[in-house]
């Protein structure tokens, strides 16, 4: 391996990034022409970067080698750590993430209020992301973790909708409330255990560090984060409301990556280091992931709002994430991995989809669209598909990440994969309703008259998300394949002690 | 024998330059002051300014291995004060850049500043090296009178000279509190001197106990801990709000050193006795910080309250009673200091029509009209808060980690809610400056406020960031070296 800290290097990119523009908004003050326009190619191409260097690390990574690569430690202080490496479910998100960042510059190109604000806040936000992803020291996971709060929290409160302010609001504190309660579990762990490295504290754990009556408190502790982050039923209610009001771009980004660190905050910290607690509270969490499932998506049918919809269905479609992590079997959080990967892609994708019309309505009401089809076809095309996705029609990533974790949950608790199976019929009703009201029927807005198909800047944005979905539904082996390695290191420490 | 007593003072002056040094310079100031008047204000602050880097330069020199006893043991010169001095003086100075061009701009350049300011930091000195309860009560005598004028300066202003009866009046009782608490212990253990009493402490027997109670109220009265903080919101408010930077930051640090100090030595042994008070303290400023700070709408109103509320903090990391305690205690009060005096230069600069304005509303649309000074105002408020990776997220953490090292997660988590009701304050402030139309701009404020904003929010982050291995060592060395 070579001596270069790529990792360091991919994470901290986009940040040196946001100094760039922040250098240029000082020495041009923003004032000429174009100013705005080079902000945005500068993101453009600082985000393609980070995605180059991120295939750069792939090809030093090992598939098959259990364990944290490209391991960078140096010593911070108070017996901190800047310590980072990643495994495979990691790298996975890592790539998931900087592959949808590009997408979401481009999705932001008709931004006009403070644009290299703007700009800066959505870098510093990538490498933040990266950052908690590639942590392996928890303290250093935390600052990544809670740090990527205050970039979201202006992103939404500044170029949101028009609840924005609440919405902002009540994302933050939500959030926030989950992760000090956390940040006390972590600090109680680390003084325990005296070390704050991840795979220490996960070795610590497994060979029975924490008593189990512990365990149950700190899992709870870490289950206020995660729980609220990913977000699981009754927990949820900052999502719908932070996803409407939030920019385009914001909204991908939430669906499409901060949610995930709530999953792999579980597969991370819960699972390995808690296994007892976990065991103890899986019917909880089963239960709460059945009902996210079947309620979100009754919610979901019942909504006016196209961004609010999706939003619910992002909830139903984390239910199988949990549930499937919870289950413990290796085909239940393979496909609670994958189903994270492919979730980003089709609600990212989604959420897209609804830009691309409200950029030209400038209304997101289900009501104040229909026959779509007849002026904008190859949009419409590309709905279907995505529909069809979030539906989880064989063929699309989505088919792949629910089958398996139902499959892996089977075993566990049939009535739980019973429940979840109605979620995946309630899925369709709500989707093929919304893609009836939205692309068929008559065009009967007269606004609509002149609506134009996608341009060169969409398709570039789209086609990706196409490939990436299909390639994931036809072969969804590659993903599989590569978080085996991981996975199976995950379980190995929670079989044991699960009593199984 | 004279010989021998000469040597021995003119050794005992050497340990004490950074107090000399200032104590020097308000004495000739006072005398040029009085001959050329207040033309000569701004020259004095400026001298003023580089004698407290000097004494700070100093202090940080004097952090020796073991503690130095000096003047017939009446101070200790060691790690932990030549830490504290350090900081103190570094904010005071930075006090004297605010006010620079507060006063400058209000044609109210006087000659008095620098030098109450400079009285304050030798009696804040005196406190952080007290090793008696003489030398306690005189060095925070001396700092609280600077302070009651300092409070009462701008003369013709009503708030302001309700502000310094109200202080003086309350403070008066808090000393007299303090030393009755500080006459029982000298009854009950026979001696002033701390190492004394330190070894009697453990059969003084409930007048002791008594008498540590009153002390403690007197210095919770001084550091504004509820619930003895209803002096606070006022004085910030109707204090000048240079004087206001001032009392918020480096008292605050010299009445925390002070606690540690009379803990951790003297009354080490009664470790079980005096935590209940210090936990009850910090969960109550916790609480009442965060609560109460709600319903503010003048920004110097919410910074007391905001102080309070981190008051709780510091006092919970010495509940722990441990080394650790201590130097967490020093780590959360040199990163709450740039973030406070920050926050105070954003709040300078806010002047409209040549009035100076102070409510929260006035800050609407900031980050429309000056971008910069919202982005410094938005990471010095996000810090306070506590989000990472900002300073003041480290500054919890490190006290988190001494009072869960100590067992005290009931604290810990009434702090860590507390946090979270704090933040949505915070958060209305940033709010207000990036959502909410835009009032008119304010007046560009002077060079060194911008300076002072620009400097602290550097600290904030990154420098403390990347150098927190570093202050870390130094307090952790600081605490080690002097609690034994």
């Amino acid at each position: 391996m070579s001596g270069v800290p790529i990792l360091s290097l991919m994470t901290f990119l986009p940040a040196a990034g946001a100094l760039l523009i922040l250098a240029a908004r000082w020495s041009s003050s923003g004032q000429h022409a174009g100013h705005d326009t080079g902000v945005k190619w500068i993101a453009f191409i600082v985000t393609l970067a980070t995605l180059a260097l991120n295939l750069v690390a792939l090809t030093q990574f090992d598939a098959s080698q259990p364990g944290f690569q490209l391991v960078e430690r140096v010593a911070w202080g108070a017996g901190l750590e800047y310590h980072m490496g990643v495994d495979q479910m990691a790298m996975a998100l890592l790539l998931l993430t900087n592959f949808l960042m590009p997408l979401c510059i481009l999705a932001s190109w008709n931004i006009e209020k403070q644009v290299s604000a703007y700009m800066m806040l959505f870098l510093a936000l990538h490498t933040l992301m990266q950052g908690v992803f590639g942590a392996m020291d928890i303290v250093l996971f935390y600052v990544f973790f809670e740090a990527g709060l205050i970039p979201m929290f202006i992103l939404i409160g500044v170029w949101g909708g028009k609840n924005r302010v609440y919405a902002a609001f009540k994302f933050f504190l939500y959030t926030l409330i989950g992760s000090v309660l956390m940040l006390v579990a972590l600090i109680f762990m680390a003084i325990m255990a005296k070390t704050t490295s991840i795979p220490e504290l996960t070795a610590f754990a497994q060979q029975g560090g924490f008593a189990k009556d512990l365990q149950i408190w700190l899992w709870l502790a870490f289950f206020a984060s995660f729980a609220v982050k990913m977000p699981m039923w009754p927990v949820h209610t900052w999502l719908p409301d932070a996803h409407v009001e939030a920019p385009t771009a914001g909204s991908v980004i939430l669906a499409g990556v901060l949610l995930k660190m709530g999953g792999y905050g579980f597969l991370r910290f819960s699972l390995p280091m808690f296994p007892d607690a976990s065991a103890f509270f899986t019917p909880l969490v089963f239960v709460m992931s059945v009902v996210a499932i079947i309620y979100a998506s009754l919610v979901a049918f019942r909504q006016t709002d196209i961004k609010k919809l999706i939003a619910y269905s992002s909830v139903a479609h984390m239910g199988f994430v949990t549930m499937g992590i919870f289950a413990g079997t290796e085909q239940g959080v393979q496909g609670a991995i994958f189903q994270m990967l492919s979730h980003g892609i089709i609600s990212g994708a989604l959420f897209l989809i609804v830009g691309v019309i409200y950029d030209r309505m400038h209304t997101r009401e289900i009501a104040a669209y229909g026959g779509l089809v007849h002026r904008m076809p190859v949009y419409a095309a590309i709905f279907l598909l995505f529909t069809m996705g979030n539906v989880g029609l064989p063929g699309t990533s989505g088919f792949v990440g629910e089958i398996l974790t139902m499959a892996g949950t089977f075993p566990v608790n049939a009535w739980v994969t019973a429940g979840a199976a109605t979620g995946v019929i309630l899925s369709a009703v709500y989707a093929l309703t919304l893609y009836r009201k939205v692309a068929f029927g008559k065009l009967e807005n007269p606004a609509l008259a002149t609506i134009t198909d996608i341009n060169a800047r969409e398709w570039v944005m789209f086609v990706p998300l196409v490939i990436g979905t299909l390639v994931l539904g036809f072969a969804p082996m590659i993903a599989l394949d590569f978080t085996k390695a991981s996975t199976q290191a995950i379980l190995a420490g929670y079989d044991v002690f699960a009593g199984r | 024998m004279e010989a021998e007593l000469v040597s021995r003072l003119a050794n005992d002056l050497v340990w004490i330059r950074p107090e000399l040094l200032l104590a020097g310079f308000a004495l000739a100031a006072t005398l040029v002051g009085a001959w050329l008047g207040d033309r000569v204000g701004g020259l004095l602050a400026g001298l003023c300014a580089v004698g407290l880097v000097i004494a700070a330069f100093f202090a940080w020199q004097m952090r020796p291995a073991e503690p130095q006893l000096v003047f017939g043991g009446a101070l200790s010169i060691d790690g932990f004060s030549g830490y504290a001095k350090a900081v103190i003086a570094l904010a005071a100075a930075a006090t004297l850049l605010l006010g620079a061009d507060h006063f400058a701009r209000r044609n109210e350049r006087r000659f008095e500043f620098p030098i109450l300011i400079a009285l304050s930091a030798v009696g804040m000195f005196v406190m952080v090296s007290a090793n008696d309860l003489i030398t306690l009560y005189v060095g925070l005598e001396l700092q609280s009178l600077a302070a009651y004028v300092l409070a009462a300066f701008r003369r013709d202003d009503a708030r302001s000279s309700e502000a310094g009866l109200k202080y003086f009046v309350l403070g008066a009782l808090a000393s007299g509190l303090l030393l009755y608490g500080a006459s029982l212990i000298y009854g009950f253990t026979g001696s002033v001197r701390f190492d004394v009493i330190a070894a009697s402490v453990a059969d003084g027997g409930l007048g002791v106990m008594f008498g540590l109670v009153f002390l403690i109220c007197g210095l919770a009265f001084k550091m504004s801990a509820a619930p003895f903080h209803m002096w606070t919101p006022d004085v910030y408010e109707g204090a000048p709000t240079p004087v206001t930077a001032f009392f918020a930051a480096a008292p605050k640090l010299a009445a925390v050193a002070l606690l540690a100090r009379v803990l951790y030595g003297p009354f080490a042994d009664l470790e079980d006795q005096w935590r209940q008070v210090i936990m009850a303290l910090a969960g109550i400023s916790l609480l009442v910080g965060a609560f109460i700070a709600l319903a503010q709408t003048n920004i110097k109103r919410l910074m007391a309250y905001s102080s309070i509320h981190n008051m709780g903090f510091a006092l919970m990391a010495l509940a722990a009673g441990t080394e650790k305690g201590a130097s967490a205690a020093l780590i959360y009060m040199t990163i709450y200091l740039p973030t406070t005096i920050g926050a105070f230069a954003g709040i300078l600069a806010m002047r409209r029509d040549c009035k100076d304005v102070e409510t929260i509303e006035d800050l609407s649309g900031l980050a429309q009209r000056k971008p910069w000074l919202a982005m410094l105002l938005t990471v010095i408020f996000f810090s306070v808060a506590g989000i990472p990776p900002l300073a003041g997220f480290f500054g919890k953490l490190v006290t988190f980690q001494a009072a869960l090292d100590a067992g005290l997660w009931p604290l810990a988590v009434v702090a860590a809610l507390a946090t979270v009701i704090s933040a949505a304050y915070y958060l209305n402030i940033i709010k207000v400056m990036w959502v909410n139309p835009p009032a008119p701009a304010f007046q560009s404020s002077g060079p060194t406020i911008a300076m002072t904003a620009g400097l602290a929010t550097l600290l904030i982050f990154p420098v403390l960031v990347v150098g927190f291995g570093w202050v870390e060592q130094a307090a952790l060395l600081a605490a080690t070296s002097s609690f034994p």
